[in-house]
């Protein structure tokens, strides 16, 4: 296993990428499903730096971290998706730009 | 050398998929290329030497969350995406620029990140169970415990917002 810095580097630019990816579909996907995968992703592209950093400082808290944080994300999964079939229950869509009741 | 030729088809997968997930009109095909983005994180995660988060990610997340999306999309049939805007908005224009700013930013912060100084450890001590569970059950305990009772809350919110109201 030759990791060096650089291609530590390299695994920090992926996550970049990844996060960005994300990003951008949240802000212009409108299907909520599709909005709450790339809320995962961005999750996941954290969760990939948080391991690249921890082996890089061959430190456990950042690994640990990403533990705590898989968890929150299926709790946040179920949530989410809760919401969605309730979502679906009520308006037979989950176009988020018609679900802005709390919209003034 | 093996190593980095694993690297790179992973990496490239990884945000190819990703692309594809949020390009993709079908949702279902959406799913699946997340399970294989996850996939490919796991793989990246094997490769700097986290075994144990390498399966949790493949269980907890390829095998556990991306089933449930796929269950949500199925039950829902949200296959197709219903089309009420028009294809290209000027706001997706908008977001690709400030995504592109966002990723060069990330990529500078993170160059000089790994620049100063920190040396590199040279092993990672911390990717086997047994070091990891032996942390979480000494000095990380009370966390531990308390997720537990964050995914009791969850499971019964779950619960309360998807039931059926008379």
């Amino acid at each position: 296993m030759d990791v060096t810095k650089d291609n530590l580097f390299m695994y920090l630019a992926v996550s970049a990428a990844l996060f960005t990816i994300g990003c951008i579909g949240v802000l212009t996907r409108r299907n909520a499903i599709i909005v709450f995968m790339c809320i995962e992703l961005m999750l996941n592209a954290v969760n990939l730096t948080l391991v690249t950093f921890s082996h890089l400082h061959n430190n456990a808290t950042g690994s640990l971290f990403v533990f705590f944080v898989m968890v929150i994300a299926a709790a946040e999964a179920v949530v989410g998706l809760a919401i969605i079939i309730a979502l679906f229950r009520n308006r037979q869509e989950v176009d988020i730009n018609n679900v802005n009741i709390f919209k003034w | 050398m093996l190593n980095s030729i694993l690297f790179w088809v992973l990496s490239v997968v990884s945000i190819a998929s990703a692309i594809g997930l949020i390009t993709s009109k079908n949702a279902v095909y959406s799913v699946l290329l997340a399970v294989l983005n996850f996939f490919c994180i796991a793989g990246l995660y094997l490769s700097l030497q986290a075994e144990f988060l390498a399966i949790t990610q493949i269980i907890v997340y390829a095998g556990a969350i991306m089933v449930l999306f796929l269950f949500v999309v199925m039950l829902l049939n949200l296959g197709n995406e219903t089309p009420t805007a028009p294809k290209y908005h000027p706001a997706k224009g908008i977001a690709f620029i400030l995504g592109l700013a966002f990723f060069a930013e990330l990529v500078i912060a993170f160059r000089s990140f790994v620049n100063e100084g920190h040396q590199l450890a040279g092993q990672f001590d911390f990717g086997k169970v047994e070091p990891l569970g032996e942390l979480l059950m000494r000095d990380y305990l009370f966390p531990f415990e308390m997720v537990s009772v964050v995914l009791l809350a969850a499971l019964m919110g779950a619960m309360v917002i998807a039931r059926k109201h008379n």
